[in-house]
């Protein structure tokens, strides 16, 4: 199977900086999970986040939509600093997936990316009984706009399929859809590709570059090398807690301490996919 | 020793393939003996079953059936029916299991009544000829029934009809449920009534499980205002097939309060799967609410204001107690959520038993309650009188009947709306996975707030009617045993569904009342059929599609099904 290398210049980096975390802390008890790590994400920028298991990506993500309440540091989106309240996160305009798969499995697909539309919509208790035009209008919108999601994410035929029901692949693709269904500016995305296999795996990279291209920054936490690197404007490296190496996946795939970092490790199985 | 562990295994698998061998060599017999049973069963109507006149009603005499002939006789047309329709095999239908269902019932049902005879006549030798042919009829049919091969339903495709044949088969079906409730409610001999449970429940098996079921549900579907109009006609017509007689309207409007107070908690539970285990409190609270406000002179409060106001201030008042229980309460989840409710319910009960005047503030009268609550009157129409209408007379209960029967279209609008919107989708999305739903953007504590305070509400609604009806109101009514049965008819019915909790709510109020001869066994047996159907139908007697799913994962078939089913809706 070949890989394609998207072109660097393919696409443009904005300016402006939708997220960035700064000096982001987060200890349980005695232990530092995440230790004083910064990062800034721009428009249209995929960024990669690599390390061992336990290094904390997972943690970090947690800290940065407000599941977990950082220790020190804060967290900023356009600007403004977040809550650490996921409610507030999502509507601010963050969205994620889960590691291990969290879909609401005995919904259709489409009613799991209505949910995502729940923070968008605002029809309450008594307008939902009466039923008024307002309501009708929202609801068809809703529904509308979660088949395109549907559509796009390439799940338009599963649509009244039960989410548990869906194949590995799929249930991955529809917390993309949901997780989009919320109008986020930035997605995080933990592990969007484990368990694939490698036709699904770059099926899924043409998927993110595609929201990539329609203007969403992008975090990504992955193990598979190949894949991050060829999907990542910019690489961070996590090690116990802490940002190892930053930089463009050549000179992070280059760097001796990355290497040691994962053969040295207890994690000498990732190399192979490197 | 070591050997047992995998006994089962082999067990298991040597029956199912005798069972397999035994249905291919005998298979081609089945509807011989079905036809054979069921003719014997049609007969055995005919004849006399018990020299006794006195014993489940008269049936002594020959070529007159009446009472549990005429079920045998059902059971046998049913049984003929499927035999012919094993023969001619059409593929949208699988009659040998609903032969194995009318096999099982009508074995048991015959076994029943002719123990029935024998005990209460003293002595098999009382049992007539038609008790005979019935036994050996029954055990053809089940035996046609054991060995009917059963066909894969591969076809979803079912016969259409046009539009008014099919609204035809929705009004048919109402009225004979019309006629099968009035006849059963009419019914006062305990053993007669089992004898009826036993035929109405194996038909309705047999129906369902041979492929009927589905197709009522296909042609329900296409037609769903009908259905919806033809229901609430049949219960609007109830009342005027009872003769002026009360006995069963007073049942009638006890079952449609306990019925719109376990959809309040069916939202609670079934939607947003917060477990409530002190839910009567509510309607307590809208009862009390109902009875300080009522023109009773024990009332406790002054102001007596029309009784639409009351209602709405039953519904204020239990959702205000709903947000209090619920700010605190709703922050722990699954079992603890559980044991906190069940707490603040007795709170609730020794609450109202302790507001006396010596322990606090006089409202409730203590354990005495507020007594003489007048009926209701609504522009002139008194409630406590009996009014005539198409010559028919209709008595108080009636008119609480007709009441309730509004009250509960209200709850099932307030439901069905709910569950198909915003706030509903949230609600399941809080069941599946809290954590997230919250990270969708999903307002979890609001909404289960939310849940808590529409449910208390409505139960508040239905409390203030409940106050009038029963005349009078006190502690010892709300006690934690309601809860539990309001819950267990949410989880015998069908969580998340209207019709399931209705059935549910049905079954538990109907049968102590027709079953006064198991009294002193009712919670016994409650638990007992409790503990059968977590064994056998986890997800309730009618099952959202999606919690059929959720306990059978397992059954390929019907996963399957399903999701050609949703294929082809898709498409």
């Amino acid at each position: 199977m070949t890989v394609t290398d998207p072109a660097p210049a393919a696409h443009e980096i904005g300016d402006r900086v939708v997220l960035e975390a700064a000096n982001v802390t987060m200890r349980f008890g005695g232990l530092t999970a995440v230790g004083d790590v910064s990062m800034r994400v721009h428009d249209g920028e995929i960024v990669g986040l690599i390390g061992p298991n336990g290094a904390g990506k997972t943690t970090f993500f947690n800290c940065l939509t407000g599941m977990y309440i950082p220790t020190e540091g804060r967290v900023t989106l356009a600007g403004e600093q977040l809550p650490p309240k996921p409610l507030k996160v999502v509507r601010a305009g963050m969205a994620r997936t889960f590691q291990n798969i969290r879909l609401f499995g005995n919904m259709t697909a489409l009613e799991n990316v209505m949910v995502g539309r729940y923070c968008r919509t605002s029809s309450m208790a008594l307008t939902s009984v009466l039923r008024g035009p307002k309501f009708r209008r929202e609801e068809s919108a809703t529904r509308e706009r979660a088949q395109e999601l549907l559509d796009y994410v390439g799940l338009g035929k599963s649509t009244e399929l039960l989410a548990r029901n869906l194949p590995y692949g799929d249930q991955r693709r529809l917390e993309i859809a949901r997780a989009l269904a919320t109008d986020p500016q930035i997605l995080l995305l933990d592990e969007p590709t484990a368990g694939m296999n490698p036709k699904e795996t770059e099926e899924t990279m043409h998927l993110i570059f595609k929201i990539r291209d329609s203007g969403l920054a992008v975090v990504v936490i992955e193990h598979d090398m190949r894949f991050i690197f060829n999907l990542c404007d910019r690489v961070l490296c996590l090690v116990r807690g802490s940002v190892l190496v930053e930089g463009t996946p050549g000179e992070v795939q280059s760097d001796p301490r990355v290497i040691e970092a994962y053969i040295g490790g207890d994690d000498a199985d990732e190399e192979e996919d490197a | 020793m070591s050997t047992n562990t995998a006994l089962p295994d082999v067990l298991d698998d040597s029956d199912v393939s005798r069972r397999d061998r035994l249905r291919e060599q005998h298979g081609a017999k089945a509807p011989l003996l079905a036809l054979a049973g069921g003719v014997l069963l049609l007969v055995s109507g005919l004849l006399s079953w018990s020299y006794d006149d006195r014993i489940l009603g008269d049936i002594s005499i020959r070529f007159y059936p009446a009472g549990i002939q005429i079920y045998a006789m059902v059971l046998g047309l049913v049984a003929v029916v499927l035999g012919v329709l094993l023969r001619r095999r059409p593929g949208w239908l699988n009659p040998g299991r609903g032969l194995a269902a009318v096999g099982w019932g009508s074995l048991v049902f015959v076994v029943v009544a002719l123990v029935t005879i024998a005990r209460q006549a003293g002595g098999s030798i009382n049992i007539n000829e038609g008790g005979w042919v019935a036994l050996v009829g029954a055990l053809l049919v089940f035996a046609a029934g054991f060995v009917a091969q059963r066909f894969e339903l591969n076809v979803r495709t079912w016969p259409r009809l046009p539009g008014w044949a099919e609204i035809l088969v929705i009004v048919v079906l109402m009225a004979v449920l019309l006629f099968t409730t009035a006849y059963t409610l009419g019914l006062d001999d305990s053993w007669t009534f089992v004898c009826l449970l036993v035929t109405l429940l194996s038909v309705a098996i047999a129906l369902v499980g041979s492929g009927f079921g589905e197709y009522v549900g296909f042609v329900g579907g296409n037609n769903r205002r009908v259905l919806l109009l033809a229901a609430f006609l049949v219960a609007f017509l109830f009342p005027f097939t009872q003769d002026g007689s009360d006995a069963n309207m007073s049942i009638a409007t006890q079952i449609l309060i306990f019925a719109a107070t376990a959809l309040g908690l069916n939202i609670v539970v079934g939607l947003a799967g917060l477990l409530d285990l002190g839910y009567i409190a509510f309607l307590g609270t809208g009862a009390y609410v109902g009875a300080m406000l009522s023109q009773s002179t024990f009332a406790t409060i002054g102001w007596k204001p029309p009784f639409l106001v009351v209602m709405l201030c039953g519904m204020a008042v239990a959702s205000t107690f709903g947000l209090i229980i619920g700010s605190p309460t709703l922050r722990v989840s699954g079992d603890y959520l559980a044991i906190v409710t069940l707490g603040f319910g007795e709170i609730f009960r020794l609450a109202m038993f302790n507001l006396d005047g010596t322990n606090g503030p006089d409202l409730t009268n203590g354990p005495n309650g507020i007594p003489a609550i007048p009926d209701l009157n609504f522009f002139g129409w008194d409630f406590g009188k009996v009014h005539t209408v198409a010559g028919i007379p209709l008595g108080r209960f009636s008119n609480y009947y007709f009441l309730l029967l509004l009250l509960i279209a209200f709850v099932i609008l307030v439901f069905s709306r709910l569950n198909d919107s915003r706030i509903g989708r949230g609600w399941v999305a809080i069941r599946e996975d809290e954590r997230a739903a919250e990270a969708m953007g999903v307002n979890v504590f609001g909404l289960k707030l939310l849940a808590f305070a529409i449910g208390a509400a409505l139960a508040g609604l239905a409390g203030t009617i409940k106050a009038h009806q029963d005349t009078s109101v006190t502690p010892d009514q709300y006690i934690f045993l309601e809860s539990a049965f309001l819950l267990a008819a949410v989880v015998l019915g069908g969580m998340g569904t209207v019709a399931g909790v209705l059935v549910g709510a049905t079954i538990l109020k109907l049968l102590p009342e027709k079953l006064r001869d198991a009294a002193d066994y009712r919670l016994l047996l409650f638990g007992l059929l409790l503990v059968i159907m977590m064994r056998f139908r986890p997800e309730g007697l009618v099952a959202s599609k999606r919690r059929q799913l959720e306990f059978h994962e397992d059954d390929e078939e019907l996963v399957q099904l399903a999701q050609t089913e949703h294929l082809e809706e898709a498409k």
